[in-house]
């Protein structure tokens, strides 16, 4: 933030022809990193890893189901950032990464949520709970999706894409709510099996497979979102030739 | 110009996010008792909740506890008691019990508490722990006797977590982490 748009500080960020040059170069390597994990992780979690003592091979759930949590809300607090800059800073580069990432995100907490249930009715004996994990979540989805139809229901884009983001932004209050929802309330719902006080309460063999494949799939939400980006950001530049172009045509006509 | 309308967006944002946080905050703290899932048997004693309110009661099976029949319909009926260490509910239950329902294990039942203190539940579903371990991992820790599933959840996890699953069990305890 020092003084006018100089090109310095976040501004750098800011020019799309940048951002293209440099994503152009970052995303076949995220796009490779993500196959490579997943080609591992994914045949070692579902084939080779042991069961679990009491759950048995219904276990292998979880290795989708919790990657899939994490990016639910990791996504979030990603597109809550950008929406926070783009009503700042007025970032149109921030706006179209919120833009492209809410539907990708709206994809995840709906795998999560659907994981979740094939996972519940076997083990707890239910297909949905109305517990505070469970119920925090499906607030979780609703917000994707309303913030992927909000910013999509505008004719002029800029009104949207600020509707969304005020939306985006106070909708950050829903996950910490979502991930202490397990210690604060009394829930049908485990507490957190890794990130907590003690250690992981997993043994390493379900653990590691855990963290490739989490991993692998975050790797491959990063490279989706930033491919969408790149075609948003393509896509703007050909409207804007094909205006200019209209424009031009106009003005040799009269 | 343009320096302050950025700044004061910015502290606007903020503002607006703490006034929503602390909201937030407020609001479940103050519902913390009533966004409850279950009742543990001890705030059932505190509370003594009448026999016309249907509510969920939470705990463990207490160890030794089970009994199961078949009923005069030729249904399955299961007796057991819910315990959270101080205080204990017998519960009868008519229906098929989930897969992971057993002795030490966490369950969360819907039902009423009769006059009788015999809690009469219409559906009960198993509560499982945050701990996943290989079923070699599990029968190591009972063999050598630092866990008893019956008697609830198992040694910290970092007793546990790096036991080695192949050779002799008993010359690999986990280190701690």
């Amino acid at each position: 933030m020092g003084g006018r748009p100089s090109g310095g500080g976040l501004h750098r960020f800011a020019n799309p022809g940048r951002f293209l040059r440099l994503s152009a170069r970052v995303s076949p390597w995220l796009w490779a990193a993500a196959a490579l994990l997943l080609a591992v992780g994914v045949p070692w979690a579902l084939v080779f890893s042991p069961p679990d003592w009491q759950q048995g091979e219904t276990v292998r759930i979880m290795y989708v189901h919790v990657p899939m949590a994490w990016l639910s809300m990791a996504g979030y607090v990603a597109l809550a950032a950008a929406s926070a800059t783009a009503l700042i800073w007025r970032h149109p580069l921030a706006d179209l990464f919120a833009r492209e990432i809410s539907p990708v995100g709206a994809a995840v907490t709906a795998l999560c949520l659907a994981t979740g249930s094939l996972w519940g009715r076997p083990m707890w004996g239910t297909w949905w709970v109305w517990d505070a994990r469970l119920t925090s979540v499906l607030v979780l989805f609703f917000l994707w999706v309303g913030h992927a139809a909000l910013v999509r229901a505008f004719d002029d884009e800029e009104r949207g894409a600020r509707a969304g983001a005020i939306l985006a932004v106070i909708g950050a209050i829903n996950v910490p709510v979502v991930k202490f929802s397990v210690d604060f309330f009394n829930t049908l719902h485990q507490p957190a099996s890794v990130a907590r006080l003690g250690g992981p309460s997993l043994h390493v063999d379900i653990l590691y497979p855990l963290l490739v494949c989490a991993v692998g799939f975050s790797l491959l939400f990063a490279a989706l979102v930033l491919t969408r980006t790149r075609a948003a950001v393509m896509e703007k530049r050909i409207r804007q030739l094909q205006l200019a172009q209209a424009r031009r045509q106009d003005a040799v006509a009269a | 110009m343009s320096l302050s309308r950025k700044k004061r967006r910015m502290w606007a944002l903020a503002l607006g996010l703490i006034g929503l946080g602390s909201a937030t905050a407020l609001v479940m703290t103050a519902f913390q008792d009533n966004l409850v899932f279950f009742l543990a048997p001890s705030e059932i004693a505190a509370q003594h909740p009448g026999p016309e309110r249907a509510f969920r009661l939470g705990g463990l099976v207490e160890a030794g506890s089970v009994e199961k029949s078949v009923n005069a319909d030729g249904r399955p009926e299961a007796r057991f008691r819910v315990t959270d260490g101080p205080a204990t509910v017998p519960v009868t239950y008519v229906g098929v019990l989930p897969d992971l329902f057993r002795e030490g294990q966490g369950v969360v039942t819907l039902g009423k508490l009769g006059t009788d203190g015999m809690f009469r539940a219409s559906e009960v579903l198993a509560r499982h722990d945050e701990t996943y371990m290989p079923p070699e991992v599990a029968a190591a820790l009972k063999r050598t006797g630092h866990w008893e599933p019956e008697r609830g959840a198992p040694p910290p996890a970092g007793s546990w977590n790096t036991m080695s699953t192949g050779g002799n069990p008993a010359a690999s305890t986990g280190q701690g982490g």
